[in-house]
């Protein structure tokens, strides 16, 4: 870590000594679904630290989405308390949340969410829309981000017109594009091939190394083994939390599998 | 989001879906053409009556001989003998409201001139009838005093009269007979057009000296009518009733019997003119309504269905820091910007189709400023309060479950 140029990196390295990015303390959230009342978190305290690397594991109705949700401010815990670099999130209003959103957190979703006939490029501007940011650095950022996930060459493609991996790659170059603290993904590897997702581990990875924090919901082992730590969640609570003994480099997994001939 | 960005995604937004905007148009282009063609249509016929009451004078008021209820029986109008030249005089004379006062009379004629012939009304009256009905000369000159005095045979015809015995023959000094007598033509009346009260032809007139067509024509002594010029458009009502009293008395009307002669205002007719003016933009501003309310509720419906479909959208927008304004002002927008094509579109339309009408039919139609800014101001109106609905519901979506929506 001792050469990154990033902004974000430096800005992560300073806060990892002070502070956690991170600080879950006995999070519950209760749905109420007609009659009944759904506990989806019954107290989950956490602590990530700037530049992990987290995999959440969990089966479904486990409380991972839920959580996942409440550290990317998309909703609020029904108790506990969740500081983002120190500031306490759980009191902030709706439009804070949303500027929350909009600098500090990207999202990668599983079934990509791109918007349809948009260009790769506008799908990669489109969190600059709300950020005040000029028309000419929109778009010279958002090249810089597709060139980041190696798809400088397809930004003016449409969805249609890209293979899955393309695309998702196209969602994580939306993600980056604010130059968040940290990325949320969903599932992200859910609905592509193996090889693919390996690719885009491969750029989560690279991203990491770059100092960037990374937390990633996955129901798949394999997938949770490019990680650094590993979360298990099952009804509610945090059942195991690990670092990866021996985290795979998907750099290598890459070489040693085989290309998928049509 | 700045202003412009949210602009430049609407207008993308409803190009992506052509056909669906175009049809979500409709309706606002079918209201908005149709409010500026029916007022145009309406404005030009209310400036066209009021052209036509201007030229015959809207301070000119009219003295006819009455009915008059004889051994319980009633006569019917220009039925009295009471009404003569003297009353005329009398009334220039002793009403200080009144400029100037044009004593008449007529009857039904058969017109001939060479191989033409044609019925028509023949008036008979002095020269300053002229003046009092603000009627210029095409061509020639009205007979003069003297003819009067002597009952000089001589007559100046009305457009519609030239037209049928003349052709495009000039007809100054050509001799026409009307019943038996031949008659010296000595001017041509320009075309004054249909009557706005009745609806006749003012033009189908031949006008000669009065005591000509008293003596020669009739045989009959007293005045059908006296066409009098108030001083003004205001003096008219006191004119009126200075005259009323003046005739009473000469005329030897007891307090209580009915007048012998009935008068009319044209400036009475005037004001009915403008009051069925205010009826008809009345009527016009209610179908306007109804028409933008429809085109409004499609607008709305419109964008509820897009608010539904975009759900996905709207989720992602959120979850990349879109607060619930920015999703609002986006759709709000798009509602604006389908207002404001459609207003345009329909603002050609209406301008178009006018024209076409007014050409095609020859009905004189008046394209205001005033009736395009309205229907423009009040299409944008129609789609921002139809809008605001759809787009509050857009705005108040659940991220999460915006985002799982399938």
């Amino acid at each position: 870590m001792a050469n990154v140029t990033r902004v974000t990196t430096t800005k992560a390295v300073a806060a990892n000594r002070s502070t956690p990015l991170v600080e879950v303390h006995d999070i519950r959230k209760n749905y109420q679904l007609g009659e009944m009342k759904v506990h989806a978190l019954r107290g989950v305290s956490v602590n990530i630290q700037a530049g992990d690397f987290v995999a959440i594991m969990g089966a479904s109705g486990s409380g991972k989405s839920t959580f996942m949700n409440i550290l990317g401010c998309l909703d609020r815990p029904t108790s506990g308390r969740y500081f983002l670099e120190g500031t306490d999130v759980a009191v902030l209003t709706k439009k804070e949340l949303a500027h929350i959103r909009n600098q500090k957190i990207g999202f990668v979703f599983q079934g990509f969410n791109l918007l349809g006939r948009t260009t790769a490029l506008e799908n990669t501007e489109l969190p600059m829309l709300y950020s005040n940011t000029s028309k000419n650095d929109r778009e010279r950022r958002a090249r810089e981000a597709l060139v980041q996930v190696g798809l400088g060459d397809r930004a003016d493609h449409f969805p249609s017109q890209l293979s899955g991996g393309q695309q998702q790659r196209v969602a994580i170059a939306r993600a980056l594009v604010n130059q968040p603290r940290m990325l949320l993904a969903d599932e992200p590897t859910g609905n592509l091939d193996s090889r693919t997702s390996v690719e885009v581990m491969e750029i989560f990875q690279k991203l990491n190394t770059e100092g960037l924090t990374i937390i990633l919901v996955t129901h798949e082992p394999d997938i949770a083994q490019f990680a650094k730590r590993e979360i298990v969640f099952r009804d509610g609570h945090i059942k195991r939390d690990d670092a990866v003994e021996v985290p795979h480099v998907a750099r290598e997994v890459l070489k040693i599998m085989p290309t998928i001939k049509d | 989001m700045d202003f412009s960005s949210a602009f430049g995604l609407a207008l993308r937004a409803l190009g992506r879906n052509k056909m669906r905007s175009g049809l979500t148009m409709l309706g606002l282009i079918i209201g908005v053409g149709a409010v500026i063609a029916v007022i145009g249509i309406g404005e030009g016929a209310a400036t066209a009556a009021q052209e036509q009451l201007t030229a015959l004078g809207s301070n000119m008021l009219f003295i006819g001989s009455g009915s008059v209820n004889r051994y319980g029986m009633h006569v019917g109008s220009f039925q009295t003998k009471t009404l003569v030249l003297t009353d005329a005089r009398a009334i220039v004379r002793e009403c200080p409201s009144v400029s100037a006062a044009a004593p008449g009379t007529g009857t039904g004629q058969q017109v001939v001139y060479g191989n033409e012939n044609w019925a028509t009304q023949v008036t008979g009256t002095e020269p300053q009838y002229f003046e009092v009905r603000n009627w210029p000369f095409a061509i020639g000159t009205s007979f003069s005093d003297d003819d009067v005095t002597q009952a000089a045979t001589v007559a100046v015809l009305g457009d519609t009269v030239r037209k049928y015995l003349f052709g495009s023959r000039n007809p100054i000094g050509e001799t026409i007979r009307i019943g038996t007598l031949p008659f010296k033509v000595v001017g041509v009346l320009t075309a004054k057009g249909a009557s706005p009260g009745s609806g006749q032809d003012q033009d189908d007139v031949i006008i000669a000296p009065l005591t000509t067509v008293q003596k020669k024509l009739l045989g009959q002594e007293w005045l059908r009518w006296i066409m009098v010029s108030a001083v003004s458009r205001q003096a008219s009502y006191v004119a009126q009733q200075q005259m009323v009293s003046l005739l009473r008395d000469r005329h030897k009307i007891r307090s209580g019997d009915p007048d012998d002669f009935v008068v009319r205002n044209m400036a009475d007719m005037a004001d009915a003119a403008a009051e069925q003016g205010t009826v008809m933009t009345v009527l016009l501003t209610i179908v306007a309504s109804i028409a933008l309310l429809v085109g409004g509720i499609g607008i709305m419906n419109i964008m509820l269905v897009s608010v539904t479909e975009r759900t996905r959208e709207i989720g992602v927008r959120m979850a990349v820091g879109a607060t619930e304004e920015d999703i609002r002002l986006q759709f709000l927008i798009e509602a604006l910007v389908l207002g404001l094509i459609g207003g345009t579109i329909g603002v050609v339309f209406g301008v178009t189709s006018s024209l076409a009408v007014s050409q095609g039919l020859g009905w004189p139609i008046r394209i205001s400023a005033y009736a395009i800014a309205l229907s423009t101001v009040f299409a944008m109106a129609t789609a921002l309060f139809f809008g605001f609905y759809p787009a509050r519901l857009a705005s108040q979506l659940n991220p999460i479950e915006a985002l799982r929506y399938e």
